[in-house]
């Protein structure tokens, strides 16, 4: 499958891809309203790590064998057995963090939406869920610190 | 001290498209933007901004352009604005006002007064999609007589070495120390996929440049950094600067806190002290001691590789240029006042020099008047703005041309004019690790290289519209030039009809 690849050595913590990540990720697709009027307010799945003198844009690897899909209690973090995609549904999810506790890489989060926490993490910018797109934060990235190849296992 | 400057430019911020996400924050090495989470908006230091236009370019709404000071001046055409702001900043310093760039008074340009020509009718004109269009050119010195056996098709006549470039322009010279490495990356990346050459200027080759050196010009100047059998072995061709066209009769001045360990190894000089390039190179004072140094380099490289001497377009550079010649020089180079620099005194950049245009055409007709203008290859450099510049220069005299602002400006730079800060936010005249990981050289060489095949797409469209189909129909065919705005005596120097003769 391809993969997001973070580029330590490019990342120059602009961080263009957090505000690229949170506009495909509202209601509008609209930066100015995802940031200013949307209720609840879009997340941005990706983030950047580090500050001036070293950065990294952290995201979810889509591993070939998730712990958050291994963790998940409600069914709602699933892998895609055809396109390797990993998603969190949710409609399902209880909010209960285990699969925030078991990433790896710290790249899933919970954050209150409305009345109960859910679990949120890159997908690709799938227009359907478990379906990869073309992710918005490689498409933003200035300094090819993101790119999106074909990659080793699904 | 209360200082009497004001600040040159005026963030204009659209609050309804701003977003407070701190791009133009983090973007900004001059720490002009910061968002505030009192005010609940991002406020700007006005006199910090140098007009970069990074933070125009990164901002995810578009929502920042920069503006002029609205202050105006006092009225007179006399004091302007430029002239009070400059008093001010020598009234507070007391120090020789430095600059960067090329020279941007309103002197005359004059590719803008020189038209090209077509054909119509009586010649074909050519399309270059469709027949072969030579935009090759080679570069070195060339035998007075060439001797050829015809019965067997060969030269006899030893030749003397020439370097080939697949398009006539190569990348004119700037210094690691000056420009980043990523910088330097780039355009030698762009050179070898163009097959062309780049300039290391007078810093030496670093080391992580060498599998580029097939493409390198290697340059000796004045301070001579980075200097030794091994760098001029390196190189396809070495290049003697006597002059640059920013700052004629001046030499350079790197300071210490941009010579760190990378540009101390590669320049051989001790990190954190400061590389002074002495205005003239002590070992020449006449044209047979420049002789001495090409036959010196000549002798160290074997006689394999062509000398080129690089002067600044001065007031008489024909009469110079035919002294280098004469001194054994197999490509000069002139360079135009409009030329840029990393940093230069401003007075120098604003008032030394002439335009390229005029020393060019002077400097090729007196080498013809001599005689000796086959024996050289002349290459112009000094703002070369498009492929209709580069045309111009060939047809005006040039066997190639130099061009380094055009595709600085490819890898980002907006002609701000503040490189000596080495705070450059497009991580070109920088040496700050922050800021030169902004230049990925495979986007920037990428660049490049769409601008120069784009350019020479162009070249060979207007070549065609000549009926001409090589560059060497071209050169020095200044039938192809008609003047317009112009007075006698600069079509007399020129060597160019007006529009209409």
């Amino acid at each position: 499958m391809k993969r997001i690849y973070a580029i330590e050595s490019w990342c120059i913590d602009c961080r263009r891809c957090e505000v690229a990540c949170k506009t495909f990720h509202s209601k509008s697709k609209n930066t100015v309203k995802a940031f200013t009027l949307e209720f609840p307010a879009p997340r941005n799945r990706v983030r950047v790590e580090g500050g001036k003198t070293l950065s990294l844009a952290v995201n979810c690897r889509h591993c070939a064998h998730p712990k958050c899909v291994e963790g998940c209690i409600s069914g709602a973090m699933t892998k895609n057995p055809k396109t390797g995609v990993v998603t969190s549904d949710p409609e399902k999810c209880v909010g209960c963090r285990t699969c925030v506790s078991m990433c790896p890489f710290g790249a899933v989060r919970v954050e209150d939406v409305v009345d109960k926490g859910v679990a949120y993490k890159c997908d690709l910018c799938g227009e359907v869920l478990g379906e990869p797109g073309e992710p918005s934060c490689v498409a933003a990235c200035p300094n090819r610190a993101l790119i999106y190849v074909e990659s080793e296992e699904c | 001290m209360l200082d009497y400057l004001l600040p040159r430019y005026k963030v204009e911020r659209d609050r309804d498209l701003c977003v407070q996400c701190g791009v133009c924050e983090r973007s900004c090495a001059n720490e002009v933007h910061h968002v505030d989470p009192d005010l609940g908006r991002v406020v700007a230091d006005h006199a910090a901004c140098v007009n970069c236009q990074r933070c125009v370019v990164m901002c995810p709404t578009k929502a920042i352009a920069i503006t002029k000071w609205p202050q105006v001046d006092s009225g007179s055409a006399n004091w302007t604005l430029g002239y009070m702001q400059d008093i001010a900043k020598q009234a507070q310093t007391g120090a020789v006002l430095l600059s960067s760039m090329g020279n941007p008074e309103p002197y005359p340009i004059y590719w803008d007064h020189l038209l090209l020509n077509a054909s119509q009718v009586t010649n074909p004109s050519i399309d270059p999609l469709r027949e072969p269009m030579e935009t090759r050119v080679l570069l070195g010195g060339r035998p007075g007589m060439l001797k050829v056996n015809e019965r067997e098709h060969k030269l006899v006549s030893p030749m003397p070495p020439q370097i080939k470039l697949d398009v006539p322009l190569m990348f004119s010279a700037m210094s690691f120390g000056s420009i980043s490495l990523n910088a330097q990356m780039s355009l030698a990346m762009a050179a070898r996929e163009l097959g062309t050459y780049f300039n290391t200027g007078e810093g030496g080759l670093h080391r992580d440049l060498e599998p580029y050196a097939a493409n390198a010009i290697v340059q000796v100047a004045s301070g001579r950094f980075g200097v030794d059998p091994h760098y001029l072995a390196a190189g396809a061709a070495i290049e003697i600067k006597i002059g640059q066209g920013a700052k004629p009769g001046i030499g350079g001045h790197l300071p210490g806190e941009k010579i760190n360990a990378e540009v101390s190894r590669t320049r051989m000089i001790p990190q954190g002290t400061d590389a002074i390039s002495p205005a003239p190179h002590h070992d020449i004072y006449s044209i047979e001691d420049l002789r001495q140094l090409i036959f010196s380099l000549k002798e160290a490289t074997r006689y394999a590789k062509p000398v080129a001497v690089k002067i600044a377009a001065v007031h008489n550079a024909a009469a110079i240029a035919s002294g280098m010649a004469r001194a054994g020089a197999d490509i000069i180079v002139v360079d135009g006042f409009r030329g840029g620099t990393g940093a230069a005194p401003k007075r120098i950049r604003d008032n030394v020099g002439i335009p390229i245009e005029l020393a060019l055409a002077a400097v090729d007709q007196r080498l013809r008047d001599e005689g000796i203008r086959s024996t050289v290859s002349l290459v112009a450099a000094g703002s070369m703005r498009s492929s209709a510049d580069v045309v111009r220069a060939i047809a005006l005299g040039a066997d190639a041309v130099y061009c380094a602002s055009a595709a600085l400006i490819a890898l980002g730079c907006h002609q701000c004019g503040d490189c000596s800060s080495g705070k450059c936010n497009w991580g070109i005249a920088t040496q700050r690790p922050e800021l030169t990981r902004r230049l990925n050289p495979e986007i920037a060489a990428e660049r490049v290289v769409n601008l120069i095949r784009g350019w020479n797409h162009e070249i060979q469209e207007m070549m065609g519209g000549m009926g001409i189909n090589a560059i060497d129909s071209l050169r020095g065919n200044r039938l192809m030039l008609r003047g317009v705005g112009l007075n006698e005596k600069e079509l007399e120097i020129l060597g160019v009809k007006y529009a209409g003769e």
